[in-house]
């Protein structure tokens, strides 16, 4: 790779069809990681994106930032995102009511404007003669120890301060989501207590309708067929999001026994019967 | 092919996402897209090493990694403790000093 990539200004076929298939592939992710709707559908296409930057700077002798990338790119910040997407909540979903009119057209103009003068001052600048890393690899040995040479000669005092950088995160992430408890953990006797002066000794009855539903939303049915309240849980009946499927039961067993006494012709005996 | 081709991918995948940062409302999204915009400066970086052989390029590229890590964690922590308050990861909501 290193003795192709010195070879003047044109790199191999191999890695021209290499540049075109995955090139294709990474603004299929970066488009689909701006136009999804859903926040993880975002996040796993930016994956895809960022492998297929790790497959290019490998390509470019880059052979220490590929593995880098990979490892923490795609391994440690896009599984951060995942997290924070599960925290967050994956319902959490974009609101289509525009605040500022005509916003998302003007920004898409000007992200066109700015690509078009980006692309276009790269047409205009001479960059014709490519070295190549293959000197560059090769002076100490390999790709990392010409980059750890460099960082811990020419930029060790940079390398220091990343370091604190790094430490300074960490603390900050700390103090941002640390949350101070306001009252006195209970202990196990007060808790114990404070149920049996409660209302509901046993446990409460578990939700759902027996070999139909099971769901937390559904409530449970009492022997008469009205649904219990106490099967569902409190947030839930505030919310009002309880699913009441008393009537749609009691439908489904009329229709269940209808088929049943169909297939078993007990119509023509009840009316034998009747007759 | 020429190399510079390199360039032209890294410009594009800047230009997305700054459009995405314009245009997304979900503070996770519009994150994601400054990752974007961050590795396709990388890609630049990496393409600028190859071109004048020597690595310099690769140790900027990997400095901006770093800094991306800590970006990501105290930005993450931002929109997590956001959200406790507000229940909402949406940009537009968080407007309290608006006029």
């Amino acid at each position: 790779m290193t003795g192709l990539a010195a070879a003047a200004s044109q790199t191999s076929t191999g890695e021209a069809v290499q540049f075109w298939l995955l090139g294709i592939v990474a603004v299929i992710g970066a488009l689909s990681t701006v136009l999804m709707k859903k926040a993880v559908h975002s996040a796993l296409s930016l994956a895809g994106t960022m492998i297929v930057l790790a497959v290019f700077y490998l390509a470019n002798g880059a052979y220490f930032l590929g593995i880098v990338q990979i490892v923490v790119y795609t391994g440690a910040i896009m599984m951060l995102f995942l997290f924070v997407v599960m925290l967050v909540g994956v319902t959490a979903a974009d609101s289509l009511k525009e605040t500022l009119k005509g916003q998302r057209w003007l920004a898409a103009g000007c992200g066109l404007g700015f690509g078009v003068l980006l692309i276009a001052g790269i047409g205009n600048a001479s960059l014709n003669s490519f070295n190549g890393l293959g000197t560059a690899n090769t002076e100490h040995g390999g790709n990392v120890e010409g980059l750890a040479s460099l960082i811990f000669t020419k930029y060790v005092f940079a390398f220091e301060i990343t370091g604190a950088l790094l430490i300074t995160a960490t603390v900050g992430a700390m103090v941002l989501t640390h949350r101070e408890r306001t009252e006195r953990a209970k202990n196990q006797r007060e808790m114990s207590e404070e149920r049996v002066r409660g209302k509901q000794l046993p446990p409460l009855p578990a939700p759902g309708v027996y070999a139909r539903h099971n769901a937390v939303d559904i409530p449970g049915l009492l022997p008469d067929g009205t649904p219990s309240e106490l099967t569902v849980m409190q947030t839930l009946r505030n919310r009002g999001q309880i699913r009441d499927v008393s009537n749609e039961s009691l439908d489904q067993l009329k229709a269940l026994e209808q088929r049943s006494g169909e297939r078993l012709g007990r119509d023509n005996e009840e009316e034998e019967v009747a007759k | 092919m020429n190399p510079v081709n390199y360039l032209y991918l890294a410009a594009l995948l800047f230009t997305i996402g700054a459009a995405g940062v314009l245009i997304r409302r979900n503070a996770i999204v519009v994150f994601m897209c400054v990752e974007l915009m961050l590795n396709a400066c990388n890609l630049a970086f990496v393409t600028f090493s190859r071109m004048h052989g020597n690595l310099d390029g690769q140790i900027i590229a990997f400095f901006t990694m770093v800094v991306a890590a800590a970006e990501v964690v105290v930005g993450l922590a931002i929109i997590v403790s956001v959200f406790r308050s507000r229940h909402s990861a949406s940009v537009d909501d968080a407007s309290l000093m608006k006029l």
